[in-house]
């Protein structure tokens, strides 16, 4: 076992974990941030991207002791500082961005991701850049649509 | 996953001594050695880390070459390499963005999976591998199936690409891999055509040689029309078959050249 620290959501924290750990595991048993969703734990859903460093990372296939000293942000860092939703989460909400719910954060950690590379993206540029995040329920309509509007929000 | 000891160095020399160790290996951006070790075909005893080594990352791009150290991840690479636009497009179609915001050219070129597309670009244009020991012409780089000319306990540290007078990439997509099903590298230096074919043969990535002689002497998309790919030694699975691969392999090369 490792002590490893990092700063998640603002806050710094720490805990003991082993080389295999993975990041996924750290946040959702270490740190009871269970927002990050394992989806296939083989990196192709996408469901666990959390940013690492402001950077979208896939939370399944990163170890923990990989982010040591790093700025981690999970879904539950999105809300606004009073606890209402952020844009791009109240902006899922208004388009009905979701259906069953389970991809949703990742998608959000996603789609805040593209907006801060690419603020006003084109549909084509929102399908491309989702191509990892993998959605069984809405057929990816209303996650655009959402996406859309989180961008015009801003 | 079997259990191991993570190290984290945080320079290069501290590296290339924790690779010293029995049962030691390299973990880069971890996009394919994670789900590997998940499916436990591989259980080192200790992982080493590089991705804290700042000595490993960045893009110089002078004198028509663009250098790129060996941790640099496809992302960066897509975002800043300017003078090889081939090159910046490939690098951008890897995977997902995620995948890209961790993979590395360095681990990308150390396991040389069949179907990984940055094998075509170093071959296709005669990369120069540099390591902790030596500098490797990717000519003499890729031995065949997940195999190299690396050493145990030997590190990628930088990889430098000639910038060719034109090139393109085109990658026929496995939708769920998002990997090649067959991609192919067209560069062109001087009259010196080169053509790299990944995704398609079970030995890895290759030269199409009856294409770069074509192409060097017509440098156009007609030039392939007589040309024939053999299907023997393509890969085949449920995504396509031998004959289906090697007609690819043609079918690729053309849009690869019309598009230079």
């Amino acid at each position: 076992m490792a002590t490893v620290t990092m700063t998640v959501n603002g806050k710094s924290v720490s805990g003991e974990v082993e080389g295999r750990t993975l990041l996924s595991d750290f946040v959702r048993n270490n740190l009871n941030l269970t927002g990050t969703h394992i989806g296939c734990d083989t990196s192709q859903c996408g469901a666990c991207v959390v940013h690492v460093n402001g950077k979208a990372v896939k939370s399944c296939t990163m170890f923990a002791l990989e982010a040591e000293g790093s700025s981690v942000t999970t879904i539950e860092g999105m809300a606004n500082p009073d606890g209402s939703l952020g844009t791009v989460q109240q902006a899922f909400q208004d388009n009905h961005g979701l259906q069953c719910g389970f991809c949703t954060p990742g998608m959000v950690m996603s789609a805040a991701a593209l907006l801060e590379e690419n603020p006003n993206p084109t549909e084509t540029e929102i399908r491309e850049y989702l191509e990892g995040n993998i959605c069984r329920c809405t057929g990816y309509h209303n996650i655009v649509k959402s996406i859309q509007a989180a961008a015009a929000a801003a | 996953m079997y259990d191991f000891a993570l190290q984290r160095p945080q320079s290069l020399n501290e590296a290339i001594e924790a690779l010293s160790a029995e049962g030691a290996e390299v973990l880069a951006g971890g996009q394919t050695l994670i789900p590997t070790l998940k499916n436990r075909l591989a259980s080192p005893d200790v992982l080493v880390s590089i991705g804290g080594i700042s000595e490993l990352q960045g893009v110089s791009e002078t004198d028509g070459t663009v250098s790129i150290k060996a941790g640099t991840t496809h992302g960066v690479v897509a975002a800043t390499v300017e003078s090889y636009p081939a090159l910046a497009s490939l690098a951008g179609n890897i995977g997902d963005p995620a995948v890209r915001n961790r993979g590395t050219i360095g681990g990308s070129l150390a396991n040389n999976d069949p179907s990984a597309c940055y094998p075509a670009a170093a071959l296709a244009s005669n990369a120069s591998i540099t390591t902790n020991k030596r500098t490797i012409s990717a000519s003499d780089f890729f031995m065949g199936l997940f195999e190299t000319s690396l050493d145990e306990g030997e590190l990628i540290t930088q990889v430098d690409f000639p910038v060719p007078d034109a090139a393109n990439y085109q990658k026929f997509d496995q939708p769920a891999s998002r990997f090649a099903l067959v991609g192919v590298f067209v560069a062109k230096y001087g009259n010196d055509v080169r053509v790299a074919v990944t995704g398609a043969s079970e030995d890895g990535v290759f030269r199409w040689s009856e294409a770069e002689s074509a192409l060097a002497s017509n440098f156009s998309s007609s030039a392939i029309d007589g040309l024939e790919v053999d299907s023997e030694g393509m890969i085949e699975d449920i995504h396509g078959s031998k004959s289906y691969r090697a007609n690819l392999v043609k079918v690729m090369t053309k849009r690869a050249v019309a598009a230079c």
